[in-house]
């Protein structure tokens, strides 16, 4: 797990650090095409700044408040905006920043320092939250354009918790402590922690921190699992809501290993060319402090109350928050209040879009998939020297975990729906293919030969006997591709491409169950639904003789 | 006529050189007068019929879809050839004419083989160990059904055994191979009365040793 996300996040910063450099060179080369190119992309720059502005925020709680209060500020000067909230995780979500395909989440400076830039600064400026906040500043706009606005006003560093009885039987009070006890404890990190080099590598650098086991969590989940004693540690955000819940102790960092996580807007190149929509944002730099945010997390957190609203609520606290403009989030505020089937009627026309919105997604990527693995399929059974190793080629693609395929999706197709079609599209066709391949190679021996000595040619041989033989193993590897699709498209929603996954991501991130709930079981029964009904279209397309007569 | 001779003798990859089926590295096969090799193989094999030791037939085309395949390959629909040739081997075409090949015995399957060798009018039949899969009782039958299209039809067919017994019943040429080779051609009585070879010759004191047997039992 480790060395994929670490592999992953090493891989697309260089991508990212190539790229730019890539395109300069090719135009130097030729002026004429850079005139061309100069108008073209002037001309279709026009276009894009009609465009929505995209905002979008990591999936935890701040992370979607902080996008919300955006949104809000952007609508309030009557700025269209589209929401894509929950995006996967930093690689997804400046992945999409820096491609122009979202225009502005909250980051955080350290995360910029460390994770994306991968820079390693002097003792005397890397603890300096203003020397790393001009630092990241200058070098984003060199490498990619990309604008820090100025800081929000409140850090919201790691917070490395432990259960309060924990702290005092081993005397926990700092991270010294932490790792002279850590052979005994059992860690629940996020994955993105496990994987970034201000993360736990970094913490066994710098401390000699190593937990007899660490286990990859959800961030709304890490808290429930240390308090059920599930884990003895988690990584937490120092402004977290949940931390004062749980009665959790926060350990200090006395060799000031963390850099300053200083919380601002990161804006695309895109919108930084346009000073309306950086004027509204601006105003919120420098009004936000830890103990407000906290208290703001809190809400979102433990009350489960409305994103929206409490942006709203900050916002006016402000004097920020716009008169004409008014919350584009549908959920009313009163998500504790009744029971769960109440609950789940009251959302029943958001569930209904987010399972269409599925059911399109799947349905999308199993036909293409299906379009293309089938004749590859048969293709193959031509060219058999060629088919294993194909077929091991689409069989990789497999083992790619889907956030790591789908953040690979971002710098070529952008967020949303295509770079989701995409990777559902790439999940889908080897079950396809190999059971196409398989059942077509597999068809009656005798059968076809004797057809071939009886003169047929080989397109009648391939309609005839290969494929009607072949359909019952193509129908089982359509319905496993059917069925992965299903399950793989809830992660879809990390890319802003919707579906249940949206329900799940937000629930998640929310710390709110019942939310989760309403995107898990749709995708659940989405997945039995689906399945039947392909079982009984498998039984229309069976050969002949296999049908009950 | 006959092909006989033991496994790998190379009887098989013989009777599959004449429709092209199998490339020979040497020599040269006419039928009608014509090098194969210069005859298209679809249009050759569309001439020549075909029956395999396991009968081959589609399991998911009833029996008469069956029998129609060479038609159908054709781009013709003659339904009446279909029964015909159904009839021919001793099926009805209404009763098994819609019957999938597993509700037929093993011996019923291979008529139909033969029958859908014999559909679209061929030239001649080749046949691979057409019998060589059935018990004792059924290989009678089938094999009366052989001799019956024989008759009526008066085509040439050439067909593959290791039985030098079957191949007297059946044949009026035998050709026997050994090894890839041909060791003798000639009709049963030019065997008995002057073969060619020692191997010739053990061939034909086994089979009448065999009919010996049959008579003092």
């Amino acid at each position: 797990m480790k060395l994929i996300v670490n592999a992953f996040s090493a891989l697309s910063a260089r991508l990212g650090l190539r790229s730019p450099r890539f395109y300069r060179c090719v135009f130097c080369g030729a002026p004429a095409l850079t005139l061309v190119a100069g108008s073209v992309s002037a001309q279709s720059r026009d276009a894009a700044d009609q465009r929505n502005v995209v905002v979008a925020s990591k999936p935890f709680a701040e992370s979607y408040l902080l996008a919300e209060m955006f949104a809000q500020l952007l609508e309030a000067r009557g700025i269209s905006v589209t929401r894509r909230p929950g995006l996967g995780a930093t690689e997804v979500a400046f992945g999409a920043l820096r491609t122009n395909a979202i225009d502005v989440y909250p980051e955080y400076t350290g995360t910029g320092l460390v994770a994306i830039l991968h820079d390693t600064l002097p003792d005397a400026i890397a603890k300096d939250p203003r020397a790393v906040y001009s630092h990241v500043s200058r070098r984003f706009a060199d490498l990619y354009g990309v604008r820090w606005l100025p800081p929000l006003g409140f850090e919201n560093t790691y917070a490395i918790a432990v259960r309060r009885e924990t702290a005092t039987n081993l005397r926990l009070n700092t991270l010294t402590d932490l790792a002279r006890e850590s052979a005994e404890l059992t860690a629940g990190f996020t994955a993105d922690f496990i994987g970034r080099p201000d993360g736990l590598a970094g913490l066994e650098r710098a401390y000699g921190l190593r937990p007899r086991a660490v286990r990859p969590l959800a961030p709304a989940l890490k808290y429930q699992a240390l308090a059920t004693r599930a884990v003895d540690v988690i990584d937490g955000y120092s402004t977290d809501g949940l931390l004062s819940r749980y009665d959790l102790v926060t350990l200090d960092d006395d060799k000031r290993f963390f850099p300053p996580y200083q919380a601002a807007a990161l804006v695309s190149p895109r919108l930084a060319r346009r000073p309306d929509a950086i004027a509204a944002l601006i105003p919120l730099s420098g009004r936000l402090d830890e103990r407000m945010m906290r208290e703001l997390n809190r809400r979102v957190e433990v009350e489960h109350e409305d994103v929206a609203v409490v942006a709203r609520s900050a916002l006016t606290q402000f004097g920020l928050a716009g008169s004409g403009a008014h919350p584009a989030t549908a959920a009313p505020g009163d998500r504790d209040r009744g029971s769960f089937f109440r609950y789940l009627a009251s959302r029943r026309a958001v569930m209904l879009a987010q399972t269409l919105r599925h059911i399109v997604l799947v349905a999308a990527a199993l036909g293409a998939a299906m379009l293309v693995a089938i004749p590859l399929g048969l293709l193959l059974e031509r060219a058999r020297p060629a088919a294993e190793g194909t077929l091991g080629a689409l069989g990789v693609i497999q083992t790619i975990p889907s956030i790591a395929l789908l953040a690979f999706m971002i710098p070529l197709f952008g967020v949303g729906l295509v770079p989701a079609l995409v990777a559902l599209w790439l999940y889908a066709l080897y079950p396809i293919a190999r059971g196409t391949y398989t059942g077509v190679h597999g068809a009656d021996h005798d059968a076809v030969e004797a057809v071939e000595a009886l003169g047929t040619t080989p397109v009648q041989r391939l309609l005839w006997v290969r494929l009607p033989l072949a359909t019952p193993v193509i129908m089982a590897g359509v319905r496993t591709a059917a069925v992965i699709t299903v399950g793989a498209a809830t992660l879809a929603a990390f890319i802003g491409a919707g579906g249940l996954g949206e329900a799940i991501v937000e629930g998640l991130a929310l710390a709110d169950t019942r939310l989760v709930l309403t995107g898990a079981i749709p995708a659940a029964l989405l997945a039995v639904l689906v399945d039947a009904v392909l079982g009984l279209v498998e039984r229309r397309v069976r050969p002949a003789h296999l049908r009950g007569r | 006529m006959a092909l006989v001779g033991e496994s790998g003798s190379g009887k098989t990859t013989l009777l599959r050189c004449f429709n092209r089926m199998v490339e020979p590295h040497g020599g040269e096969i006419l039928v009608d007068g014509v090098n194969v090799s210069e005859q298209d193989p679809i249009v050759l094999r569309r001439r020549l019929g075909y029956v395999q030791q396991q009968g081959g037939l589609l399991p998911h085309w009833t029996v008469s879809q069956n029998v129609g395949l060479v038609l159908r390959a054709m781009g013709r629909t003659d339904a009446r050839a279909v029964d015909d040739a159904i009839a021919l081997v001793g099926l009805d075409p209404s009763v098994h004419g819609p019957r999938f090949p597993r509700e037929l015995s093993g011996g019923q399957r291979q008529r139909v083989a033969l029958a859908r060798a014999l559909a679209a009018g061929p030239q001649a039949i080749l046949l691979d160990e057409p019998f060589g899969a059935l018990d004792a009782i059924t290989r009678g039958d089938v094999q009366s059904a052989f001799e019956r299209v024989q008759r009526e039809l008066g085509l040439t067919m050439l067909f593959v055994t290791h039985d030098l017994a079957e191949a007297a019943r059946l044949a009026t040429r035998i050709v026997v191979m050994r090894a890839g080779r041909v060791e003798q051609e000639g009709s049963m009585t030019e065997l008995r009365d002057s073969p060619a070879t020692a191997y010739v010759q053990t061939l034909l004191a086994s089979a009448a040793t065999l009919l010996e047997a049959l008579r003092t039992a």
